[in-house]
């Protein structure tokens, strides 16, 4: 009986490729591969005037994103996502190294609340914020009841309240790695700093951020990348105002119904994601810890 | 020779756990005073409260008479070797030696000056551009030492240092550690459970047991005469006895045990009747084949083990306690399982207050009172 089931485990070990990895790649072929080779074949094709998909090659497509418009939008959409992972290092960072040092049983308690809005689509907590920030939202009835403003202060429709929402919808992206990062941080090496004469400051500096740079640098690319493509955010809280890439992507697919121009940003965005995460990878980064 | 560090009635309490208990300690300039103790006796507790990482709960710490338990780690002038080295693993060896000095902003050339000078002391001439991870356990040791000795501290605080070296390492080490303590003149306050590492290398051994100090002494006394029960078994082999002091005659008193009288030296400090512990050592006892004067105990060999040079005998008296009791070897012995009689020059045992003089004390205050 047991050299039976030695030499079954012997045979499972031994199947053939197609048996093991073989359903995974058909998924992924279906789900992955082909709706990628499908853009990318999209955004070489033409249309007709009525903006029908005509599959005759151009490369039309390409040179009309270099028009000064999209430039400003790209720019635009850097710099948002730039200012967004700069604020979640600043609020994040703080944030995860109070949870990852503390040594109370509340630890557990922060890092659900870091969660928990996860469990909750991300598209109504930002229809959350405009109800908070509208013109007849909680904040403006607050602030009226207070006597603090006369009339209604217009908080949406603003590259700040884009940045907001996109702070808020990415802070946890940022936190998680971080908390990896300083969780793992030898505690004595910050007792042997201050040993050594260090104020806090300088540990901070010498010590701590050095060596939790790896978790800083994922969390800004989780932060980043997943940014440049977000369009609902500036939809929602940035009413129009506010344009990013997505937005742009977003609008060939729906409303302009140019989809191999919206095909062709796409593969623009893939492009600079591939790249970054290319610089990360070069720069000794993780690829685990970035979920890929 | 003044005092430079010095502890009055610190405790500490975490919780429920009272992990060090009134803790008086003295460390004289210049010397190298060893925490000795099993792990959980507060050792580590101490050090850590002189470096600054816990504070205590009341009492307080002076380093060369000034007060420093409101004082931050790096103000103090007190350096720690860790345990477990932590050295920065992103900074070289030279950075890592550097950084105290960096960080009191010393120039640069004095720096690198000085950090050679170093590296020469501890022997890692060459290594200023590897990275910690590039060396071995002893290396890495060497610059924990380094790099807490540049600074010229007052007081080195070591927190188990050759803990994670191997046993031939370890002793090499312990004989640069004491070559350098003596060398550089500073207070080393050693903290080991290695009780051989602490009598070879100390001054001063303070032992701890639960929290509080139970001998403070050099190392020949702390063999010779330990002041507790505790401290006798702890260091080194010894033989106890349990029993009541019957009288008291010119420093030498009768004690009978269980299994009989004997005799032992002791002070004034004892009172009749009082229940005490004999400790002695399996080297000073002696056995005959016939009994001694003044000694009562009768035993039977059950065993013999070498050890090189010596013999160790294992004896059992009739309550079934066993007795160490060692021998040169080469010399004629009885057969196993035959009768003897245990002695020693009453001069060579130590007369120890166990819990009961706790009562006899407060038994005193209540008749002064």
């Amino acid at each position: 009986m047991a050299k039976r089931i030695s030499n079954h485990e012997f045979k499972s070990n031994t199947m053939p490729a197609i048996v093991t990895v073989g359903p995974v790649a058909i998924l992924s072929l279906f789900l992955v591969v082909a709706p990628l080779a499908l853009v990318a074949i999209m955004s070489f094709c033409q249309t007709d005037e009525f903006y029908n998909v005509v599959y005759k090659f151009t490369a039309i497509n390409y040179s009309k994103l270099l028009s000064p418009d999209y430039i400003k939008i790209y720019g635009q959409s850097l710099l948002i996502a730039l200012i967004t992972t700069v604020l979640c290092v600043l609020i994040g960072y703080p944030f995860a190294y109070v949870i990852a040092r503390t040594k109370s049983h509340k630890k557990k308690l922060f890092y659900m609340l870091v969660i928990i809005p996860f469990w909750t689509n991300s598209l109504i907590r930002i229809y959350g914020w405009r109800t908070f920030l509208g013109s007849s939202g909680w904040l403006n009835m607050l602030l009226l009841n207070l006597g603090l403003v006369d009339e209604p202060v217009e908080f949406l429709y603003k590259t700040g309240t884009t940045v907001l929402g996109m702070v808020y919808c990415f802070i946890p992206f940022m936190v998680l790695p971080l908390y990896t990062a300083i969780e793992k941080l030898d505690g004595s090496l910050l007792e042997a700093s201050s040993d050594l004469g260090a104020k806090p400051y300088k540990t901070l500096f010498e010590v701590i951020i050095p060596l939790t740079s790896g978790g800083i640098f994922s969390g800004c690319i989780m932060v980043f990348i997943p940014c440049l493509g977000y369009f609902f955010v500036s939809n929602i809280l940035g009413g129009g105002n506010t344009d990013m890439i997505g937005n742009l992507i977003e609008r060939q697919f729906k409303s302009a119904n140019n989809w191999p121009l919206g095909a062709a940003l796409s593969i623009i965005l893939i492009l600079v994601t591939l790249i970054l995460v290319k610089i990360y990878q070069n720069l000794g980064g993780d690829m685990d810890s970035l979920g890929v | 020779m003044g005092t430079i560090v010095e502890l009055s009635g610190v405790n500490k309490v975490y919780g429920t756990n009272h992990v060090v208990k009134d803790l008086n300690i003295t460390v004289n300039e210049g010397e190298f005073l060893t925490l000795l103790g099993s792990s959980g006796c507060g050792k580590t507790t101490t050090l850590r409260m002189i470096a600054g990482f816990e504070e205590p709960t009341s009492g307080s710490i002076k380093v060369e008479g000034e007060s420093i338990e409101e004082k931050e780690p790096f103000e103090r002038n007190v350096n720690t070797v860790f345990q477990t080295y932590a050295l920065f693993p992103h900074k070289t060896i030279f950075d890592n030696i550097a950084y105290g000095l960096k960080m009191k902003k010393v120039p640069k050339a004095e720096i690198k000056e000085r950090v050679l000078e170093m590296m020469d002391m501890v022997q890692l001439t060459g290594f200023e551009n590897r990275y910690p991870s590039q060396l071995s356990g002893g290396q890495k040791q060497r610059v924990a030492i380094a790099r807490a000795l540049i600074n010229r501290p007052r007081v080195l605080l070591l927190d188990e240092p050759l803990g994670a070296l191997d046993l031939k390492l370890r002793k090499q080490m312990q004989l640069e550690l004491k070559r350098l303590q003596k060398k550089l003149n500073i207070t080393f306050i050693y903290v080991t459970h290695d009780q051989e590492e602490a009598l070879t290398m100390s001054d001063r051994i303070a032992i701890m047991h639960d929290g509080v100090v139970d001998q403070l002494a050099s190392p020949t006394d702390i063999y010779e005469k330990p002041a507790t029960r505790f401290v006798a078994t702890f260091i080194g082999e010894t033989n106890t006895y349990d029993g009541c002091v019957t009288s008291m005659k010119d420093g030498i008193a009768n004690v009978t045990l269980e299994n009989g009288a004997v005799k032992v030296k002791c002070d004034d400090s004892f009172s009749i009747l009082e229940y005490a512990t004999i400790s002695v050592r399996p080297e000073k006892m002696r056995f005959d084949s016939k009994p001694h004067e003044g000694f009562e105990l009768v035993a039977v060999v059950k065993d013999y083990i070498y050890v090189g040079s010596i013999l160790k005998c294992i004896v059992s008296l009739p309550n079934g306690n066993e007795l160490k009791i060692e021998r040169l070897a080469g010399q004629d012995l009885p057969e196993i399982g035959s009768r003897i009689y245990p002695y020693w020059n009453p001069e060579d045992g130590v007369l120890i207050h166990n819990d009961s003089y706790k009562i006899f004390k407060a038994l005193d205050d209540i008749k002064l009172a």
